[in-house]
């Protein structure tokens, strides 16, 4: 089922003044046509400039297009009236781990999103419980956000989008700032959401060891969609993704260089694991 | 270093002063402050004095913490004291040049001192024991009335809410600023009052960079919360006054009767 | 090769004496030759950013000393600030630290500290904006009008305008997009050849140590655990795994394969090597 789909999106910003204060978000969408699932997990991904960032702040209505349309479960986000009703279905979170906690206290940060939508206070504490355990990050309720390492911050702000039970996450580059470790604590959290929890995951990155597990990766250059599909169908075009200044896994690229010196593989293995097998195969 | 400083001064205990409803505490404080000023006698003044040291031991914070907020200002008491002193009228007790010590002199330097040790002390234990986000809590909660004259409560609130959450980050970010740009010869330490006021600017303009992006970066963050303002806005905490904030009432009621008697009767 | 910078016994303890003392450097003896190329990993916390910021003097080490071209670099408070002149050091996030109304007064900025005369100081100028990639029209711009990875470049180039004999990058590479890395890392290593002086890079990114160092450097919980040549280290996978730390993939890839049988070296670094072994390989075998 569909959940969110952009009609020819454009976005560019009127004014010289706008784009200076405007610092990340100033590239511009080019005619962006995308449509996202009920539950998918979909990677977006694209250098830095190549518009990605932009397109997810038009998926919550923090951006309205300049040209085209964005709907959410049929809303058109630029219906004033229902902005809200956009905010509350599709959350999304920022990829600087310090400038998005508003409160002092971990708990109280969570509860933040449901206080602004006017949640009971008994279904507030049961929601806030319930999102920093889905998260992992019940135990650090009582702390103060900047205490904690990266990845638990990053963590505590996904809880507080989760407190508003939205149907779909949008993350744009929750983990350019972090250490590996935390990449992996966010990246296995927005997995565990959705598989478990059904919710929809549209996850905007860079790294691409981070978009092999998810269903459908689209790639981005120029305020433009290039491609899309699965994460073989997209990776295995190395030299194309090499192009647009995005990198393959090693794995792939070891694989795809022996591929052209005449070893066959049925696909060419997205990570160690699966290349190791296929190149033991082979060897021995 | 700068992060060192401890912000708010909160001691988390389990006193019975910790367990009080912040919104009862700010009016105690408030009272009390009052009451302070209205001390006419010694015994007015010994009974809040008592008061004071009641109000320490109950809180369950050690008393070196208070003495160290005292330190702070020592000097203030002293030259208040000093001048109330030489200023006092009535009998003349001794005197040298211009200056003369009164039984008046004695009596106001007395009565300054205890006034602002005990301000400081009561003041300091209503931070020692509330944590400041019950602390800003409280205030919103207290100020709401003031919405009728169009003052902005909930706003203030939320600003003293983020002030409170940032304060920690942009202190940190001081520290590294300051240090990358010692990593590249700038010299903070040495020189006239005039260099070294220069010598912040290579701090203060990234530092300023840094908190305009952070507050773009919050304000965005905050309207994907669904952020509208204090309208239709509810509260996962709510505060709660108990039997034991009744009882906290009731005493300062006491004590507030007790100086009044000391006042008119003593 | 002459040994520039080394540590003795170093240790480093933050709030001693009070419930929150922490051991951020424990004893740590290494030795840097002129010329090398040092990569420094270690997970969050571990203690490589004291270090670094050790070796330039911002931390003076609670015990134990700090020898820059057999010197102790504390032992004359006044020369300290000529050390940091000498031993560069750019933090993480550089560009956090840009303050001038143009890049070109930014970049300036060290050597002016220096004490240099103002032509000096231009010809610096223009050198290290040459070596960061910072083409000449950018240099009257403002340095918050440069993209993302402009500002890290210039910043950058704001500490190799002080010519240092050691260049110690903590993280230059983190939130730049592929691209905006590789650029930045293969300009990092041009400098490193046109200079030949000391470069250590801390990284998270293991590819890009086994791309750029000659030896490695591991910290963990404060103790230098191993301080040996790229490919020696990075041979060492399951102990690196323990301590919360990864091998390049393709490093994983060939180890797990010579474990299995495959007459591959030990500790292969890069795509390259990994794919002419294995071609050779298979050459031999006749199977290609």
């Amino acid at each position: 089922m569909e959940f969110i789909r952009t009609e020819n999106l454009s976005f560019y910003y009127e004014s010289e003044e706008d784009e200076i204060q405007l610092d990340t978000l100033k590239n511009v969408l080019d005619g962006v046509s995308l449509s996202v699932r009920k539950g998918e997990f979909l990677a977006v991904i694209g250098h830095n400039g190549s518009g990605k960032s932009t397109l997810s702040k038009h998926l919550n209505a923090i951006l309205l297009p300049t040209g085209g349309k964005v709907f959410v479960e049929g809303i058109d986000t630029s219906d004033e009236d229902r902005i809200y009703d956009v905010r509350r279905k599709v959350g999304l979170v920022l990829q600087n781990p310090d400038n998005q906690l508003v409160a002092s206290i971990v708990e109280e940060d969570v509860a933040f999103g449901p206080e602004n939508i006017g949640i009971e206070p008994k279904e507030i504490r049961e929601r806030v419980d319930e999102a920093l355990k889905a998260v992992d990050m019940y135990h650090y309720r009582h702390h103060a956000p900047h205490k904690l390492s990266g990845g638990q911050k990053q963590r505590v702000a996904i809880a507080g989008i989760l407190a508003m039970k939205p149907d779909c996450i949008v993350l744009d580059e929750p983990t350019a700032m972090l250490d590996p470790k935390g990449r992996e604590e966010v990246i296995s959290a927005i997995t565990k959401l959705n598989r478990e929890q059904g919710i929809t995951v549209v996850l905007i990155t860079h790294n691409m060891e981070e978009t092999v597990n998810c269903q459908r990766v689209v790639v981005m250059d120029k305020g433009k969609v290039l491609t899309e599909g699965t994460p073989y169908e997209v990776f295995s075009q190395v030299e194309f993704i090499r192009r647009h200044r995005l990198d393959v896994p090693q794995a792939t690229e070891l694989c795809q260089k022996l591929a052209g010196s005449g070893v066959n593989f049925s696909r060419l293995p997205l990570d160690a694991e699966e290349c190791i097998e296929k190149l033991a195969e082979v060897l021995l | 270093m700068i992060r060192d400083i401890a912000i708010g001064q909160f001691y988390p205990a389990n006193g019975i002063l910790h367990k009080l409803d912040p919104r009862v505490k700010v009016l105690m404080l408030i009272g009390f402050i009052v009451l302070i000023f209205c001390t006419f006698n010694f015994f007015a003044l010994g009974l809040v004095a008592l008061t004071v040291v009641a109000a320490m031991f109950l809180s369950k914070v050690p008393i070196k913490l208070y003495l160290k907020s005292m330190k702070a200002i020592i000097i203030v008491i002293l030259i208040t004291s000093l001048l109330n002193l030489f200023y006092g009228s009535g009998e003349v007790l001794c005197q040298w040049w211009i200056f003369k010590i009164t039984y008046g002199g004695i009596y106001n330097a007395i009565f300054v001192a205890v006034r602002i040790i005990s301000l400081v002390i009561i003041s300091s234990a209503l931070t020692f024991t509330t944590s400041p986000t019950d602390l800003t809590d409280a205030l919103e909660r207290l100020m709401k009335p003031l919405s009728v004259f169009k003052i902005k409560t909930h706003e203030i609130a939320m600003m003293m809410t983020i002030a409170l959450r940032f304060v920690p980050t942009l202190l940190e970010e001081t520290d590294k600023i300051m240090s990358a740009q010692k990593a590249r010869g700038a010299d903070m330490e040495s020189g006239n009052l005039l260099k070294r006021i220069k010598a912040l600017v290579p701090v203060l303009i990234p530092l300023f960079v840094s908190a305009f992006r952070r507050a773009y970066d919050l304000a965005m963050a905050m309207e994907c919360r669904c952020y509208q303002g204090g309208k239709g806005r509810t509260r996962m905490k709510q505060l709660k006054t108990s039997k034991r904030d009744y009882v906290a009432v009731l005493i300062s009621l006491i004590i507030l009767a007790g100086v009044i008697i000391c006042n008119i009767l003593l | 090769m002459s040994i520039i910078l080394r540590t003795e016994n170093l240790c480093f303890t933050y709030g001693a004496g009070t419930p929150f003392e922490k051991h951020a450097v424990k004893n740590v003896n290494i030795d840097i030759k002129k010329g090398e190329v040092i990569g420094v990993i270690g997970h969050t916390g571990s203690g490589k950013s004291t270090l670094m910021q050790m070796l330039n003097g911002l931390i003076a080490p609670t015990s134990g000393r700090v020898l820059l071209d057999g010197k102790d670099i504390h032992e004359n408070k006044k020369e300290l600030r000529g050390v940091r002149f000498r031993v560069g050091l750019v933090f993480q996030y550089p560009e956090n630290q840009l303050f001038e109304e143009t890049v070109r007064k930014d970049i300036s900025f060290g050597p002016q500290n220096m004490g240099l005369p103002s032509e000096a100081v231009e010809k610096r100028v223009k050198k290290a904006a040459e070596f960061a990639g910072l083409k000449e029209e950018l240099l009257d711009r403002s340095p918050f009008d440069l993209s993302g990875g402009e500002k890290r470049r210039a910043a950058i180039a704001g500490v190799i305008a002080m010519d240092p004999e050691i260049l110690i990058l903590d993280e230059p590479t983190a939130g730049l997009d592929p691209m905006g890395r590789d650029v930045l890392l293969s300009q990092i290593e041009a400098y490193h050849k046109a200079r030949n002086n000391t470069v250590l890079l801390v990284s998270h990114s293991m590819e890009d140590i086994a791309n750029i160092a000659d030896r490695v450097l591991v910290m963990c919980e404060g103790d230098c655990v191993m301080f040996d040549e790229t490919h020696k280290v990075f041979s060492r996978a399951e102990e690196l795994e323990k301590m919360g730390l990864r091998v390049p993939q393709i490093t994983k890839i060939t180890t797990e394969l010579r474990r299995r049988g495959v007459p591959l070296s030990e500790g292969i670094l890069t795509v390259n090597q990994a794919f002419e072994e294995i071609r050779e390989i298979l050459r031999r075998e006749g199977k290609i």
